[in-house]
């Protein structure tokens, strides 16, 4: 065993994050942390790269207990990170791209010459070719996680740890981070990997472990076990917080996209949501559901395809005429794009019909506050009053003044992006309520989640993207976690278990 | 990249050439040698206060309180040259260099460790170091009858050593310092791990910070190192001009650099360019100087002339990163 973390915990602000997980990591093996997306994996592979500190518990190099001050010092100690989308210079060449920081002096400057035939040298023992010499910009995402990799070799690292290393990844090119991880594997290297795709769970690890909401559920040899076993422990939870969907009341088709394509995002996608219905856009991280998102609303411009709202064709690109003719997004990331922190309820409540509320360019604050009030009013925000600052509020009661927000343009179509995203347990079941109710008045809701049973609990139907495609569709009533994490995932159950 | 930066190189000797041709053609009777002296003589000053500069611009930053810098370090150094002869020209250049680093400190310490955004923190230190000038001198200047001849000489002789080689025996010690700190500049952003650090910060902060770069400590020294270029500068303008007025010294400086630095290829989206580019676009800056001047075209132009080539080349720039963000797959 070269890596080992016992009883970590990790929590940030009040939400507990990690609990009590013990893993280790044994040389010549590739160890899988498994788990739906948000179920920690992403934590703990920072904390055992020093990224993060640990609440809780305890690291051991080789025995030694260790505790790592940030990720240079894990790297000294031979803990290397690879990530997802790679850290790399897009401007310094490949070569300095390995040895930033500690480059090859000669005579107190840099030897431009030996920090070339040094990445040569890494590069080469990865079986990578690459002009050591050129800019980094312009390489592909499988390059430039070489490069990483060649950069912990140069640093003698014995535990590489990859982070969701193959999310961008094409299939040639996983089988080629395949073979280098096996070379890696037989110097006795000991590798965690990070991923979701049970095809290459199954081809490239030896030990499985899973997590679900923070707590290691099993681990077992791969040769033990099977996709089945495996999906089962990834999404084994009790779903009774949830609210009733109840029958939908679907109304004519109130949002058309057809052959939406913005390169190299997402292409030819096609779907449509009816009045009153709920249709969930499920997928892993990468596969291109907020790209959509943002396309219909018109933040972002698109190759080719069209966006019909109600019988108007949206033209323009263009997020006002999107919001004129009826859209409204609520978007992922709640601190940066849907709330002004410092400004109070009402501001925030009425910003959505700021210039409609005008006259001559002026707001009267009256008519603002009592439109804003409309809003808060409809979706029960708990709240002092409405001149207390909106980041006083907890998560789920400033997600409901987003929501109102967009309610008081009377939208027709509700694009919600991971609307329970840092809320916690019991605020979920509220904003939930708030989804199921909009879809019974008449709304048609697309919703971007990853938080599978919110997923299943609310939607009508669920699309599942993949790669920037919709790879599958279920009706309610086919819709189960294990199929739409296997179509999420690229595996068929009988295709890995044969 | 390599490409990239001869490809701004070669542009910017080729645009050198043509303003000289283009005046030469237009004024047949090339204004005297003297005047056009005179205007070269400015841009030693300005290469040595755009290298420091240089270095911000990499990391992302902007320090538009260089004009003050210089103003207030030069203005000290001619006061205690005119008020303590006996410290001597090398003495008081190294006062005059040191007030820079720490004017610069006094920058980076905010941008670094405060996190003050460089726009902002360095246009208060604009407004302040500009009023201590007025402070330090009084509001009045030092002329130059009250300067050791020595400083001036900085102005008009060259190295002794060459005083019997035809040509070079013209080329006064500015320049050659000019060109000293020039290639020094070279040297450290390309053979020093602090040099390379900068271009890493700039390219790609979140990356740098994650790869284990001492990132506060890389940006502080950034303004430290364009504070001792600005205090440089102020002793070369104190040299230069001899008369040192306190409303007058590097007064709307701060363009002139700033436009030398990213016309010489620095990207204000910073991680790209370095001395070679800024040292051709401050003689381009200086050839356009003289061309007005042989053209007969008011001196008010020049600034807006400056501010006009400066949004040409951030508006090239911000298309290149632009495609070729687009080439690599990545967000625009």
């Amino acid at each position: 065993m070269i890596l080992s973390a016992s009883h970590i915990s990790m929590r940030f602000g009040p939400v507990e994050v990690l609990a009590d997980i013990t893993v280790e990591l044994r040389a010549g093996e590739v160890h899988a942390l498994l788990g739906e997306n948000g179920a920690g994996k992403s934590t703990l592979a920072k904390i055992l790269a020093g990224v993060y500190k640990p609440v809780s518990g305890k690291l051991a190099l080789l025995g030694n207990e260790i505790t790592l001050s940030g990720p240079r010092d894990a790297a000294a100690k031979g803990i290397a990170l690879i990530h997802q989308e790679p850290l790399t210079f897009p401007d310094l060449s490949v070569a300095e791209n390995i040895f930033i920081g500690r480059q090859p002096t000669k005579a107190g400057r840099i030897d431009w010459a030996k920090m070339r035939q040094d990445a040569e040298k890494y590069l080469s023992a990865l079986g990578v070719t690459l002009d050591v010499s050129a800019p980094v910009r312009g390489l592909s995402v499988a390059d430039r996680q070489m490069i990483e990799l060649a950069s912990a070799l140069s640093l003698d690292a014995k535990v590489l740890i990859l982070d969701e290393t193959t999310a961008s990844l094409t299939p040639g090119e996983v089988k080629k981070l395949a073979a280098v991880l096996d070379r890696l594997k037989a110097e006795g290297k000991a590798i965690a990997f990070i991923g979701h795709r049970m095809e290459e769970i199954f081809s490239i690890c030896d030990r499985i472990s899973v997590l679900r909401d923070g707590l290691k559920v099993g681990e077992t040899l791969r040769t033990e076990t099977n996709v089945d076993a495996i999906l089962r422990w990834m999404v084994g939870r009790d779903v009774h917080h949830l609210v009733e969907r109840g029958e939908p009341n679907l109304g004519d088709v109130a949002l058309d996209v057809s052959a939406l394509t913005r390169r190299p995002r997402f292409a030819d996608i096609s779907l449509s949501v009816k009045a009153g219905e709920i249709v969930g856009l499920a997928g892993l991280v990468g596969a291109g559901r907020t790209d959509v998102l943002r396309a219909i609303f018109g933040l972002d411009t698109v190759d080719s395809g069209m966006v019909t709202v109600t019988g108007t064709t949206l033209v323009h690109h263009d997020p006002a005429r999107a919001m004129e003719a009826g859209v409204a997004l609520v978007p992922e990331d709640r601190q940066q794009h849907g709330v002004l922190m410092p400004q109070s309820i009402w501001e925030n409540g009425s910003l959505a019909i700021m210039p409609r509320l005008a006259k001559f360019g002026l707001v009267d604050d009256k008519t603002a506050r009592q439109k804003s009030a409309e809003g808060t009013q409809r979706l029960a925000v708990k709240m002092r009053d409405d001149e207390q600052a909106i980041r006083e509020l907890s998560g789920g009661n400033q997600q409901k003044v987003v929501i109102g927000k967009w309610l008081l343009t009377n939208p027709k179509v509700l694009l919600l992006d991971e609307p329970t995203r840092g809320i916690d347990v019991g605020a979920k079941a509220e904003v939930h309520r708030v989804i199921v109710e909009l879809a019974q008045s008449g709304l048609a809701v697309l919703m971007v989640s990853s938080d599978l049973p919110e997923v299943l609990a609310l939607s009508d139907r669920v699309l599942v993207m993949r790669g920037g495609q919709i790879v599958s569709t279920f009706d309610r009533k086919d819709a189960t976690a294990e199929g739409i994490i296997a179509a999420a995932s690229g595996a068929t159950l009988a295709e890995v278990t044969a | 990249m390599k490409k990239l930066l001869a490809r701004r190189e070669l542009s910017l000797v080729v645009a050198i050439i043509l303003i000289v041709g283009v005046a030469i053609a237009l004024q047949p009777r090339f204004a005297s040698e003297q005047n056009i002296r005179s205007i070269l003589l400015w841009v030693p000053l300005l290469a040595v206060a755009a290298m420091g500069q240089t270095a911000v611009i990499i990391t992302r930053g902007i320090d538009v309180s260089v004009g003050s810098i210089l103003g207030l370090a030069g203005m000290t150094t001619a006061i205690l040259l005119r008020d303590y002869p006996q410290l001597g020209v090398g003495g008081a250049a190294v006062i005059g260099i040191g007030l820079g680093a720490v004017l610069g400190a006094i920058n980076g310490g905010m941008i670094a460790f405060a996190k003050v955004p460089p726009i902002v923190a360095t246009l208060g230190t604009l407004g302040i170091y500009r009023g201590l000038t007025f402070i330090v001198s009084g509001g009045r200047q030092v002329d130059d009858y009250q300067l050791p001849k020595d400083l001036m000489n900085w102005s008009l002789e060259g190295p002794a050593l060459l005083s019997k080689v035809p040509f070079i025996n013209s080329i006064p010690w500015v320049v050659w310092i000019a060109i000293i700190v020039m290639l020094l500049s070279h040297l450290g952003m390309t053979y020093t791990r602090y040099g390379r650090d900068v271009y890493a910060l700039g390219g790609n902060p979140d990356a740098a910070a994650l790869r284990g770069i001492p990132v506060n400590f890389v940006t502080f020294m950034a303004y430290v190192l364009c504070g001792i270029g600005g205090g440089f500068a102020g002793v070369l303008y104190a040299s230069r001009y001899g008369t040192v007025n306190p409303s007058g010294i590097g007064n709307g400086f701060e363009l002139q650099v700033i436009a030398a630095v990213v016309i010489g290829g620095v990207s204000v989206f910073g991680g790209t360019g370095g001395a070679p580019g800024v040292a051709l676009s401050c003689l381009l800056l200086g050839v356009v100087n003289v061309a007005l001047s042989v053209l007969a075209i008011a001196d008010t132009w020049q600034m807006a002339i400056y501010g006009l080539v400066l949004l040409v080349a951030i508006i090239a720039d911000e298309r290149f990163a632009r495609s070729a963000r687009k080439r690599a797959g990545e967000a625009v």
